[in-house]
């Protein structure tokens, strides 16, 4: 399966580190990976590979890094965004 | 890769503008639970719906997880009881409730919120066992926590039983009164229905049809407040481009509707049945459908235009939801029900959204009176003949309309019911103080009208 994972919040040193670690260490590889500044807010949107984890197996890491450096973030499978914006 | 803007707009709409998906319901047919004994038609409903619903929960959890798209309810439908009661030996009100008891348990059992489906069809007659089924649901109502009641008291093919809309009267108010210290509360869990369809993933009216199959996936998709946020983009424009608006969100959040159900029927191994369009508000601030009306230009829901404003949202939902889903049911449309709509309550409590401008509303949306609470002291005959009206708009106007009304005991105008939880608050409207009591006393059909002649 493949996800989109979605970083919303004040731009800070490590949030791509940060997340990129979680990742490596659930053996989750990233194919794409793109990041804008919208309405001040960083905001970076990657598309990753999900075969070595499922989105549970990282949702505590998710989360504890959320509250650390005061980020929002989603983990999606990817259909739910075709499904919506693509016939 | 998507769009980054098209991601954001979707994660906006789950997180900002309360986009969820109502409920996941599945459809379990009873048909061969049917047995003379009543402990052993007991005991094969509970098996059967333990087995099959085992994992919907669990289900539903997951998939809420893995695509980040909140699935608020787990709910079962069932072949209507009636059925069931008219198979037994004895045919009595403590036989019906050990029925209803079953149920109960046995959707504690699988962790769903409502089981829908003590039901029963008699839009042109009763047979025993559905006269001694609607007679019990009263009892079973009030001593049951999560059973909903349904009873069909007209189509447009059949005309409207009047002897069942008298009836339903005397059993809204008996449910009342059973449940007095909860306000009424037995009354929110009963719709009285004309033209009910049978796979209609909403409570409290879900059923499992007559034409349903073994067990069915059924969805229904919610989102007032996505509607709302894409209105507010477009303001003063013509009613054109609010149309088309609508539209273009309703399909996205129908598309959300079929993924899940594709994806919940696949992982339980039980067929996709159909997705209900339906824009379901609930008492959270910015999930109401009222203030979409409102959005429209309108200063309160209830004023002058209310009607034609609901009338091209109710359209527009469905011209564009129905691209998005491979099978469309259920009621789709937009709901009204008074108590769970933040908009509505406020509507209502200043009295400019009365009892007539929601049955004139009714005849352009999906529903009919919802979650209505009226005075303690309203009389059976009186919400018979409120029964009676809305029946009649729903046989000639050939859609399905519906009462859910709740004579709160001991309120009177003024005064507020608090239901808690996706049912709300009702503030208590005000019903004709003249009697129609001669009028619900004749009994008979009303007979069908000329439309019901097409063949």
């Amino acid at each position: 399966m493949k996800a989109v994972i979605t970083v919303i919040g004040k731009d800070t040193v490590g949030i791509i580190a940060e997340v990129s670690g979680i990742l490596y260490r659930n053996n989750i590889n990233i194919l794409d990976i793109s990041q804008t500044i919208m309405q001040d807010l960083f905001t970076m949107i990657m598309l990753v590979d999900m075969q070595g984890a499922s989105v549970s197996d990282i949702s505590e890491e998710i989360k504890t890094l959320e509250k650390n450096m005061n980020l929002s973030i989603h983990v999606q499978n990817e259909d739910i965004f075709n499904s919506m914006h693509r016939i | 890769m998507l769009n980054p803007f098209e991601i954001l707009e979707t994660i906006n709409m789950i997180s900002r503008e309360n986009l969820d998906i109502r409920t996941i319901t599945m459809g379990i047919s009873l048909k061969n639970c049917a047995d003379p004994d009543v402990d052993k038609a007991c005991e094969k409903v509970y098996k059967k719906i333990t087995t099959y619903a085992k994992d919907l929960v669990a289900v539903g959890c997951d998939i809420e997880k893995q695509y980040g798209i909140p699935i608020i309810n787990k709910r079962i439908s069932v072949t209507p009881i009636a059925s069931l009661v008219d198979v037994l030996e004895e045919k009595t009100t403590e036989n019906c409730v050990k029925l209803a008891k079953a149920l109960d348990s046995a959707a504690k059992k699988v962790g769903v919120n409502f089981i829908g489906g003590y039901s029963a069809l008699v839009h042109k007659g009763f047979t025993d066992g559905e006269r001694v089924l609607i007679e019990s649901i009263p009892e079973v109502l009030s001593s049951t926590d999560i059973v909903c009641s349904s009873v069909n008291v007209g189509t447009t093919k059949a005309g409207i039983n009047m002897d069942a809309v008298a009836l339903m009267g005397r059993i809204v108010k008996k449910a009342a009164e059973l449940t007095r210290d909860n306000g009424g509360f037995a009354c929110a869990k009963l719709v009285v229905f004309a033209n009910a369809v049978e796979d209609n993933p909403f409570m409290a009216g879900a059923f499992h049809g007559e034409g349903e199959g073994e067990c069915v996936i059924n969805v229904g998709v919610s989102g007032p407040g996505v509607v709302k946020c894409a209105l507010e983009k477009v303001k003063g424009e013509p009613f054109d481009v609010v149309a088309d608006t609508i539209k273009k969100t309703a399909f996205k959040i129908t598309r959300m509707g079929q993924l899940v159900a594709q994806e919940a029927s696949k992982r339980l191994g039980v067929p996709f049945g159909i997705v209900d369009l339906s824009l379901a508000p609930t008492p959270a601030i910015g999930d109401s459908v009222a203030y979409i009306l409102e959005e429209m230009g309108l200063e309160k829901c209830g004023t002058h235009g209310t009607t034609a404003a609901l009338a091209l949202l109710n359209d527009a939902v469905k011209k564009g939801g129905v691209m998005a889903s491979s099978h469309v049911g259920g009621l789709s449309g937009a709901f009204i029900p008074v108590s769970e709509d933040a908009g509505m309550i406020s509507a209502a409590k200043c009295g400019l959204l009365t009892l007539e401008k929601l049955e004139a509303m009714t005849c352009v949306c999906s529903v009919g009176l919802d979650m209505i609470a009226v005075p303690g002291d309203t009389t059976a005959e009186t919400i018979s003949a409120i029964i009676a009206d809305e029946a009649a708009i729903g046989m000639v106007n050939t859609k399905t309309t519906a009462v859910r009304i709740i004579p709160a005991p001991g309120k009177k105008v003024g005064d507020t019911v608090e239901f808690g939880g996706l049912l709300g608050s009702g503030p208590i409207m005000p019903v004709k103080e003249y009697s129609s009591s001669e009028f619900i006393a004749r009994g008979g059909r009303i007979p069908a009208p000329l439309q019901a002649l097409k063949n």
